[in-house]
């Protein structure tokens, strides 16, 4: 069995992944040459250019990609805790040796040009040792103790690279509540962390007193007409506690904790405040670019926002600009249906693992990919804070492609040998 | 499977949601709304007005008379300016600290980041080395225009001046004008603004975030060419143009001429006048301020605005009306014995001359009054000495075939219409029927309510030199390469006299030049055929006037001149006019037998004490309206000074009565 499995491993390739993925990064190449077209190197594959070095990248992922397919599974189990703890330490030798862009302390130099980001390798290496870890002979995440484990294996690079100081990748691990839900966490986490974004958005939009009287008020109707449930009437009342105390400390969150460019960020989103000109400038350009496409775009080459570099990082943060002015709505639809459909696919992936091992990671992956796509996208169109987090396989740069590509190859090689026993 | 497999439908549904939810963002803002189309192009696309060059003016000959000159503006953009040495910015404008500040504020006002005008209209000079020092002043810019100049400084109220529009124009013109735009103001640049103009193009240019141009938008396919104004050739000759301003130096009055065959007009003189290059410039408003001031009024045109009594020069007018009419023939003969007696009126020959037995041609040579009101009691009284209304109406029509009482159509704004009284205004100011032939009576040797312009004694000089037709006079004749201006400039208009009775008239207005009251005037080798006015002023001195036309076969010039205070006719306005006739038929001039020379009558300084010139009252209200006068604003001030202007020229030469003062300031101000 397993040797026939050795023989005919490249044909239990998910070849639909692979062709998704192929298909993401030939687009994310073509836009990036679009956003930072230079007249004096028009060509694709110029390596002077930042489009010529993405399909280098493209390249070197895909001969990564094949390494990683001719890996032993069983290799990548067992190195999981080794992974981990290179991230960690790297991810610390970065506070130390880093270099300092844009206020991120979140490159090591590699020499020749070329730099490292940890944080993006940290994504796969947790994902690996929290499915490593919760894979485990008799450790149920229902359980309090396990629950912690988990959620310290997830919290530690977390707290690492929240000292860069890189909220959006920080916040990238948050993603990982839909994996320890699929485990058995209860629901209620993710209807508490759903309610405490609505509280924390509705009490910065109104003032906090009138939001605690409508809170009381609505504890109270709900109490009223299922007074006879006992156990209800008291969650509801410690609920009550409970968001009362955040309401309080959004103020201080808000005021102390957060940043000021973030909480700029989070108020220009939520109309708070408005500066077109200064601080809302990016996603002001950004609307104007996708919003300007129209149904068909502008055509390749010919979106005027992005050829006269009116939205800023157009080949990083902001790819998406591109995509949506030169090929409108049509191609904004095609590029989500794309991500929709390889993130369907990871979870149906993860599903027919036999393993609890993969089908933890795929849950991972997928959780992953989806909060990149939704906060990157959502950004550009306004509907998100600014998080500068990268569009996964489309944004220009070597150490996030190569990151999507390792976290989702992992996954492509556990698939492709789920018969066996890992 | 595990027991939680029911959740993968959780967490898809949960994707799936947020997923859609962006999409439907995406179709808002990329379908619905289509706000973002319209600022991505507000962002990248710069429309640039291209501007076209005025047309040039040129005289009939093909001198130049008025064409452009590159001048340079400079402009500011405040985004872009960095600390300077404000110091040797200022000293090479020739500004101080306070100016620049003023123009700074006024360009942030405007626009914090975009470029405005900071200090307009430099000349090459300055431009040349401000351009050096251009990279030490970021943020400042030189942009090139045209401005207007005038090379041999003349003919200003015929050329008139164009300056920046106001709010007004840019309404009138339905969106074509925008703030800083030029427009013609007044004479020809106003009348032909729309032909010398020409054409505006745009241009619509790519520009980057920064706003460095990218080149232009789908490759120039929007884009329009400007197409430069039309080159206007007017009938003006300007070596007679130069004389007759020349000649009308430190005097009050006018000089048109007209060509009896076409209309064109010749020369057009308002004395005193200026130097249309002062209305060009950084200078300007200063210039423009003082032309206001000055007393004498140089923006007044006196050729179309001033309402003169044309006097005896009205007198063969009035013969050939006479004639045709069949109250006289040639051969009627009047006794004058030095004055004429109408009613209970006694009205004398000009010094009481006693002229005698005298006929038409007599009488026209030798300016008999007493002959003249006869003749007008005659036409007034052909119905009975009571039924004075209709034969005043009668008269008043065959008057006004002549081009009087009326705008004769020129191509100028402005034109004034003079004043021909009609019966109803007598009936008004002395009741239905208490008025009598004897009571106008003056109107019959051209004084009383009667009023002309220069330009309608001419054109009457014209008329007669046609024997009985005249075209309506213009002053320009070609647009471009395109002869005709207007159907009407080419159409005769007959003033109802039989070619056959202008002989006798023109016979006495030969004489009046060849042994009358004008023989000083007499040009060797050209017969001349004229008539001497000296129009009665109440304030001053009379005013000397002289119309003629000249050779008296096959007339090539028609001619009126108006020397104010001067005199007699005989005296200034003759001679001056036979100076323009003569340059115009020989391009120069002969030794006269009277010895009068060109020279004496250009040193003569005949401009009246402003004490006499302006009576106090109005001199007071000048000061007034002087005093509303902005100095750069001079587009408000123009239609009412000259309306001021006009009531106070009417006021002042008008000598009849404050009744007749008060008409033509009423007349002038309509």
């Amino acid at each position: 069995m397993s040797v026939n499995n050795q023989r005919s491993f490249f044909f239990n390739v998910d070849w639909l992944t692979v062709l998704l993925y192929l298909a993401l990064c030939t687009i994310g190449w073509f836009n990036i040459h679009a956003a930072v077209f230079d007249e004096k190197h028009p060509s694709i594959i110029d390596a002077s250019t930042n489009y010529g070095k993405q399909f280098i990248y493209i390249n070197v992922s895909i001969v990564v990609a094949i390494v990683i397919l001719l890996l032993e599974s069983r290799f990548l189990t067992a190195l999981a805790p080794a992974f981990y703890g290179i991230t960690v330490l790297l991810l610390i030798l970065v506070l130390v040796v880093g270099r300092n862009v844009g206020g991120n302390q979140a490159w090591i130099n590699m020499g020749g040009g070329f730099r490292l980001q940890p944080s993006e390798f940290a994504k796969f290496s947790t994902c690996l040792l929290l499915a490593r870890y919760l894979s485990s002979v008799n450790i149920k995440v229902t359980e309090l103790r396990s629950f912690l484990i988990a959620a310290a294996i997830i919290g530690f690079p977390m707290l690492l690279i929240m000292l860069q100081p890189d909220t959006g990748s920080t916040l990238v691990f948050c993603s990982l509540i839909f994996v320890l839900y699929r485990e058995g966490l209860s629901p209620y986490f993710l209807v508490i962390s759903g309610l405490l974004i609505v509280l924390f958005v509705v009490s910065l939009l109104y003032n906090p007193v009138y939001v605690i009287l409508a809170l009381v008020a609505l504890t109270a109707l709900i109490i009223f007409l299922f007074r006879r449930h006992r156990k209800l009437i008291f969650t509801m009342l410690v609920g009550l506690a409970i968001s009362v105390a955040f309401i309080f400390s959004v103020k201080f969150i808000y005021s102390h904790v957060l940043k000021p460019h973030q909480t700029e960020r989070i108020n220009i989103l939520l109309g708070i405040t408005t500066d077109l000109k200064g601080k809302g400038y990016n996603v002001n350009q950004s609307k104007i670019a996708i919003g300007s496409g129209k149904l068909w775009g502008k055509g390749y080459l010919h979106g005027t926002q992005t050829k006269y570099s009116f939205v800023p990082e157009q080949s990083t943060d902001f790819i998406f600009c591109t995509i949506g002015e030169e090929w409108g709505f049509a191609g904004s639809v095609v590029v989500i249906g794309l991500y929709l459909f390889l993130i369907l696919r990871v979870i149906y992936l993860a599903e027919r693992q036999r393993s609890p091992f993969s089908r933890i990671y795929g849950y991972g992956v997928a959780s992953v990919l989806f909060f990149h796509v939704v906060i990157n996208i959502g950004m550009t169109i306004g509907v998100v804070p600014v998080i500068g987090i990268p569009l996964p396989f489309i944004s220009y740069g070597g150490s996030s492609l190569l990151s999507f590509t390792i976290l989702l190859f992992i996954l492509v090689k556990l698939d492709s040998n789920r018969m066996g026993i890992v | 499977m595990n027991k939680f497999f029911e959740r993968r439908y959780v967490v898809t549904g949960i994707f799936l949601v947020i997923m859609i939810t962006l999409l439907g963002r995406l179709y808002y803002i990329q379908i619905v709304d289509d706000r973002y189309t319209l600022y991505a192009n507000r962002n990248v696309r710069r429309i640039e007005i291209q501007y076209p060059a005025r047309g040039p003016i040129l005289d009939r000959y093909g001198k130049i008379l008025v064409q452009n000159v590159p001048i340079y503006d400079i402009t500011v953009n405040p985004k872009e300016v960095k600390p300077f040495d404000t110091l040797a910015f200022c000293k090479l404008l020739g500004i101080d600290k306070e100016g620049f500040d003023k123009r700074m504020i006024k360009a942030i006002k405007y626009s914090p980041n975009k470029e405005s005008i900071f200090e307009k209209q430099l000349p090459f000079e300055l431009y040349a080395s401000f351009q050096e020092k251009l990279t030490e002043f970021p943020g400042f810019y030189v942009q090139r225009r045209t401005v207007r100049t005038y090379p041999d400084s003349t003919a200003a109220q015929f050329l008139g001046f164009i300056g920046e529009v106001q709010d007004r124009d840019i309404e009138r013109s339905n969106g074509y004008y925008r703030q800083g735009d030029y427009i013609g103001v007044t004479g020809v640049e106003k009348s032909y603004e729309q032909v010398l103009r020409g054409q505006r193009g745009v241009k619509i240019q790519m520009v980057d975030s920064r706003g460095i141009p990218k080149g232009s938008f789908a490759n120039g396919a929007f884009d329009t060419l400007a197409h430069p104004g039309e080159r206007l050739t007017s009938s003006l000759d300007m070596n007679l143009q130069k004389l007759g301003e020349k000649l009308m130096k430190n005097k009050l009055g006018s000089i048109v001429a007209i060509e009896p065959s076409s209309g064109e007009i010749l020369c057009y003189v308002s004395s005193p006048t200026y130097d249309p290059n002062l209305m060009v410039g950084r200078e300007r408003g200063n210039n423009a301020s003082k032309l206001y001031n000055d007393p004498y009024n140089p923006f007044f045109i006196r050729p179309i605005q001033a309402y003169y009594p044309p006097g005896s020069s009205f007198k063969p007018l009035s013969a050939l009306i006479a004639i045709q009419e069949g109250v006289i023939t040639p051969e009627t003969m009047y006794y004058c014995p030095g004055y004429y007696i109408a009613g209970n009126r006694r009205i004398p020959c000009f010094h009481g001359e006693v002229h005698g037995a005298v006929n038409l041609s007599k009488a026209v040579a030798e300016s008999c009054n007493g002959y003249f009101d006869m003749v007008f009691e005659k036409l007034i009284n052909r119905n009975g000495a009571k039924k004075t209304d209709t034969s005043f109406n009668y008269w008043r029509g065959n008057v006004a075939k002549f081009g009087l009482g009326t705008k004769l159509g020129l191509d100028m704004p402005n034109e004034g219409r003079g004043n021909l009284p009609r019966a109803s205004y007598y009936d008004k100011v002395y009741h239905k029927g208490g008025w009598r032939s004897s009571t106008v009576i003056s109107l019959g040797i051209g004084q009383g309510e009667l009023l002309a312009t220069p330009l309608q004694l001419a054109n009457i000089e014209a008329t007669i030199a046609n024997r009985g037709f005249y075209y309506k006079p213009h002053l320009i004749k070609a647009i471009g390469d395109k002869q005709v201006i207007k159907h009407e400039y080419n159409v005769k208009n007959y003033v109802g006299i039989d070619s056959q009775y202008f002989k006798p008239v023109i016979d006495g207005m030969e004489s009046v030049v060849d042994y009358g009251t004008a023989k000083g005037a007499k040009i060797p080798g050209i017969i001349m055929c004229g008539k001497t006015g000296t129009a009665q002023n109440r304030t001053g001195k009379d005013n000397s006037v002289f119309v003629a036309f000249a050779p008296r076969d096959n007339p090539k010039i028609a001619i009126a001149v108006v020397v104010e205070n001067a005199g007699q006719g005989g005296t200034w306005a003759a001679p001056i006019a036979s100076f323009i006739v003569e340059q115009y038929l020989r391009k120069s001039i002969s030794q006269r037998p009277s010895g009068i020379t060109p020279d004496y009558y250009i040193n003569a300084n005949l401009l009246p004490d402003l004490n006499i010139y302006l009576p106090e009252r109005l001199k007071e209200r000048k000061r007034d309206s002087i005093r509303s006068v902005r100095a750069d604003s001079i587009r408000k001030v123009k239609s009412d000074s000259i309306k001021k202007a006009a009531q106070l020229k009417t006021a002042n030469n008008n000598k009849s009565g404050s009744l007749s003062n008060l008409l033509a300031g009423r007349g002038a101000g309509k």
